[in-house]
């Protein structure tokens, strides 16, 4: 079976994306930048769904109806986030994740 | 079909690398549509022509434009900052962290045994399995998905707000 149609192929390059995705959630500092970062998990995530589904295969779809949900939630996600962002924005007249720092008691 | 796989691959772990190695927002945003796009003709490659539409159509069409809109609304001075200070400590510990359970989960992959099946099932991920799916046993998932997006807009237009009375 020649490699690039094995499941394992699939599921290294989406352990690449997921890490990279993680790099970026630790080290950034700008909230939008951290935000961006999660989305590049997210995505890791249902490649790997997609993966499972296209080799496993319980059923022709499984996997691709839990990798839609995913795309739902990161909607919701990204919708709030993003107000919450903008909120913090107008308070702070910055996103650095630094200054966001007062519930540090 | 190989080298279209290792293409699509390539682009999408190098764009992925720039969204997190770029200073700005803004090209970060960029690169991830990028990325998006190369995830989703992988989606193709794998038999799922659906979702790879919806992945572009909802993930670079809507979710990234939204980001763009805040992005560009915010009118950002943060990468110079970001340049001129940057966190070595804050690198360091990220770059273990990712490294670490990049090795981690790697090596697990690497000594499970998966069996694939040899013969694809009929329909596989076309629209119409898809949707007898999302009709049938997932119904209720599909409902609580609705409200949760509805959650999702009463809550971002109350939050973002700016005097609540």
């Amino acid at each position: 079976m020649p490699a690039f149609n094995q499941l394992h192929t699939y599921l290294y390059l989406a352990v690449i994306l997921f890490c990279l995705g993680l790099y970026g959630v630790l080290s950034r500092r700008n909230l939008i930048a951290v935000l961006i970062s999660v989305e590049l998990m997210l995505n890791a995530a249902s490649l790997n769904f997609m993966a499972f589904n296209r080799f496993l295969a319980p059923h022709p779809a499984v996997g691709q109806i839990v990798a839609l949900f995913i795309m739902a939630v990161a909607a919701a996600e990204a919708a709030i986030a993003l107000s919450i962002i903008v909120a913090l924005y107008r308070k702070l007249k910055s996103i650095n994740i630094e200054q966001a720092n007062e519930l540090r008691g | 079909m190989e080298y279209l796989f290792y293409s699509l691959a390539a682009v999408a772990l190098i764009s992925g690398a720039l969204v997190v190695f770029q200073t700005h927002p803004l090209r970060s945003a960029l690169w991830l549509i990028v990325n998006f796009f190369a995830v989703a003709g992988l989606y193709l490659l794998a038999h799922a022509e659906f979702i790879a539409a919806i992945q572009i159509i909802v993930y670079a069409g809507a979710i990234m434009v939204l980001f763009l809109f805040v992005i560009m609304l915010l009118n950002l001075r943060q990468p110079e900052e970001e340049l001129a200070r940057p966190r070595l400590g804050l690198k360091i510990a990220g770059i273990t962290v990712a490294v670490l359970s990049a090795v981690l989960i790697g090596m697990g992959l690497a000594k499970v045994v998966l069996k694939p099946v040899t013969e694809l099932p009929v329909g596989l991920g076309n629209t119409e399995s898809v949707a007898r799916l999302l009709f049938t046993d997932y119904l209720l998932p599909f409902e609580v998905t609705s409200v949760l997006l509805l959650v999702a807009i009463v809550g971002s237009v109350v939050l973002a707000k700016a005097k609540l009375r």
